[in-house]
């Protein structure tokens, strides 16, 4: 079990976080750059003293301010993988695997974790003469070389191009779970973080907004923010009860309803892969109550599904098909309505 | 070719043979038997002697004392950083008339550790001090730019991997920074190889004991001009040797 609560001035705002990880469980700090995730790996690894604060791991204790007492890095014995990965440009894959071995049979050691992660056939390149999926495994073997306490992983994946990185999280995923020890991951992706933590801690501006497993996080945002950093599309309005349900007044016009209560200003979230696209006019029959005229103004393709950039007077994005785009005929300036059920419409008060 | 393009060319041009045609006319003037016929001189002997000696003594003194200083002024932030780094660079700029005079005034016999200690003026361990004095700041000015420039992630990450700072210094500073330290050696040797006003002033030029090669020339130039182009020679092609040293030190840095 790692556990912390720190207390620190970063740049401009304040860290203010309290965290538990048990073995074997990844906890994913989720959020956007700047918003304090890696000064909190930092303080667990003992590289930058908070304020005040208290850290924890397996009954031991690293860091407690009150008491005076801060264990060096070197004596916390955590695997770090530092974002861009931070290996030793003058030594050998091989080499900086064993950098945290003793000496007798630190070859074969290093060797031994160079192949499970099926790497040792670079075991004598350079870093520089690896390529990034490379890199990554050899800083993932150096970390877990001198069988830490507990795991920090910072952006691990975000170096890598999109075909390398699918393979490289499952291989994460892997090692992670081999390693049982606590892990903490920070990510700015939220579906890397859903990929690959138990539980997602969402953090912005040094404070820990929701915390949940990925699915209670994007079935159930706290916060207009966290609705957007799960990938929902975030519309705002007045809400009142009606007939049962509540009725959401959107600001630029039109009305939508959901079957969440609330009234006052709130924030409505739905998914883009929940809202359906019709031609314009009167909508079919059916059991979606929410009907927005919307004018389309860009088509991203995203693998096999494309994203409509929506006009409904607020930005509005819905996910379709390649086939869906031929039927309807869209192209930009097409005139649709968006439909989705009001059970799909989270509401959060403003 | 442009205007602006031709006067930049002219410039280069003009730089060039300023500064490259004297020192050829050190090699041009003389035959090259007669430069190794000098050579056999054993007062010229001694010089070159004497030069290498005391400048690799100042040399190790300088990497021994200056890699700590350098390294804590590159990683460290404390009250009176920049103070310290000014102090440092001050020797720098002091002209050696000056320099020669700073250290009578420190430890010569009047000055004010005079008595104290060793006997340094006139000796050879006085060259070994006006050379360590003028030659610190060049090592220890690049010495702290190398470590500064070493990725603080790298070090921190060997922290992480259970090395404490001694072993982070040894096994990650250091290596990272190494061809610039070779750099700031490379200088600070050819600072001292060269080294002759703070050297004449504090040490003397008695053959054998305090007169280094550019002293050695300084006598004989108005007497026996081929022996002081001679000893010249030698020194250009060691400073050149030197100077190829730190390129190739340079380029053969890691990505």
């Amino acid at each position: 079990m790692l556990s912390l609560e720190a207390q620190t001035t970063l740049g401009g705002f304040e860290l203010d976080a309290a965290l538990e990880a048990a073995a074997g469980e990844c906890l994913a700090l989720a959020g956007p750059s700047g918003a304090g995730k890696t000064s909190i790996l930092r303080i667990v690894a003992g590289l930058h003293r908070p304020d005040r604060g208290r850290v924890s791991c397996d009954g031991e204790l690293w860091l407690d301010t009150n008491a005076g007492t801060d264990v060096p890095p070197e004596q916390r014995r955590v695997g770090y993988v530092f974002q861009d990965y931070a290996l030793f440009p003058h030594l050998s894959a091989w080499r900086n695997v064993a950098y945290a071995l003793p000496r007798e049979s630190r070859r074969e050691r290093a060797l031994e974790l160079l192949d499970r992660l099926k790497i040792a056939d670079r075991a004598d390149a350079r870093p520089h003469e690896l390529s990034g999926g490379e890199r990554q495994r050899v800083a993932l073997a150096r970390a877990l070389a001198a069988r830490p306490r507990a795991l920090l992983l910072d952006e691990p994946l975000s170096a890598l191009d999109a075909r390398t990185r699918a393979h490289a999280g499952r291989e994460l995923a892997t090692a992670l779970r081999e390693a049982d020890v606590p892990a903490l991951l920070v990510t700015h992706d939220f579906a890397e973080a859903s990929l690959l933590g138990d539980r997602v801690a969402v953090v912005d501006r040094g404070r820990i907004v929701q915390h949940g497993t990925a699915a209670e996080l994007a079935a159930t945002p706290g916060s207009a923010f966290v609705a957007d950093f799960t990938g929902a599309v975030v519309l705002s309005g007045d809400a009142h009860p009606a007939e049962g349900l509540t009725r959401i007044a959107l600001d630029g016009g039109g009305s939508i309803a959901s079957t969440d209560t609330a009234a006052g200003r709130v924030a409505a979230s739905v998914h883009p892969w929940d809202i359906a696209i019709a031609p314009p006019g009167d909508p079919a029959p059916g059991s979606a109550q929410n009907h927005l005229h919307a004018e389309v103004v860009s088509i991203t393709a995203i693998g096999n599904r494309v994203r409509l950039g929506l006009d409904a007077g607020q930005p509005l994005a819905a996910e379709v098909t390649d086939a869906a785009i031929r039927d309807l005929g869209l192209k930009r300036g097409s005139r649709v309505t968006a439909t989705w059920k009001a059970s799909a419409t989270r509401l959060v008060a403003l | 070719m442009r205007p602006f393009t031709a006067l930049l060319a002219v410039a280069l041009t003009v730089a060039l043979l300023f500064l490259v045609i004297p020192v050829a006319a050190i090699f041009a003037n003389t035959a090259p038997s007669d430069l190794i016929h000098s050579l056999g001189d054993a007062s010229a002997r001694d010089a070159l002697r004497l030069s290498l000696e005391t400048s690799l003594i100042a040399l190790a003194v300088i990497v021994l004392v200056g890699t700590p200083t350098a390294y804590l002024l590159a990683t460290r932030r404390f009250r009176g950083r920049s103070v310290a780094i000014t102090l440092i660079e001050l020797p720098l700029v002091l002209p050696p008339a000056v320099a020669g005079i700073a250290l009578l005034a420190s430890l010569g016999p009047q000055g004010i550790f005079g008595g104290h200690g060793p006997q340094l003026v006139l000796t050879t361990a006085g060259v070994v001090v006006a050379l360590t004095f003028v030659s610190a700041p060049f090592y220890i000015r690049q010495a702290q730019e190398s470590f500064a420039a070493v990725d603080p992630r790298l070090m921190e990450a060997s922290r992480t991997l259970g090395a404490g700072e001694a072993r982070t210094f040894w096994q990650v500073a250091v290596p990272v920074a190494r061809a610039g330290l070779l750099a700031g050696g490379a200088l600070a040797l050819g600072r001292a190889l060269g080294e002759f006003g703070a050297t004449l002033m504090f040490a003397g030029s008695f053959r054998g004991v305090t007169q280094t090669v550019p002293l050695a020339i300084y006598e004989r130039f108005a007497t026996d001009f081929t022996g002081a182009l001679a000893l010249s020679a030698v020194l250009v092609a060691i400073s050149g040797a030197l100077l190829a040293s730190v390129k190739l030190a340079g380029r053969r840095a890691f990505a």
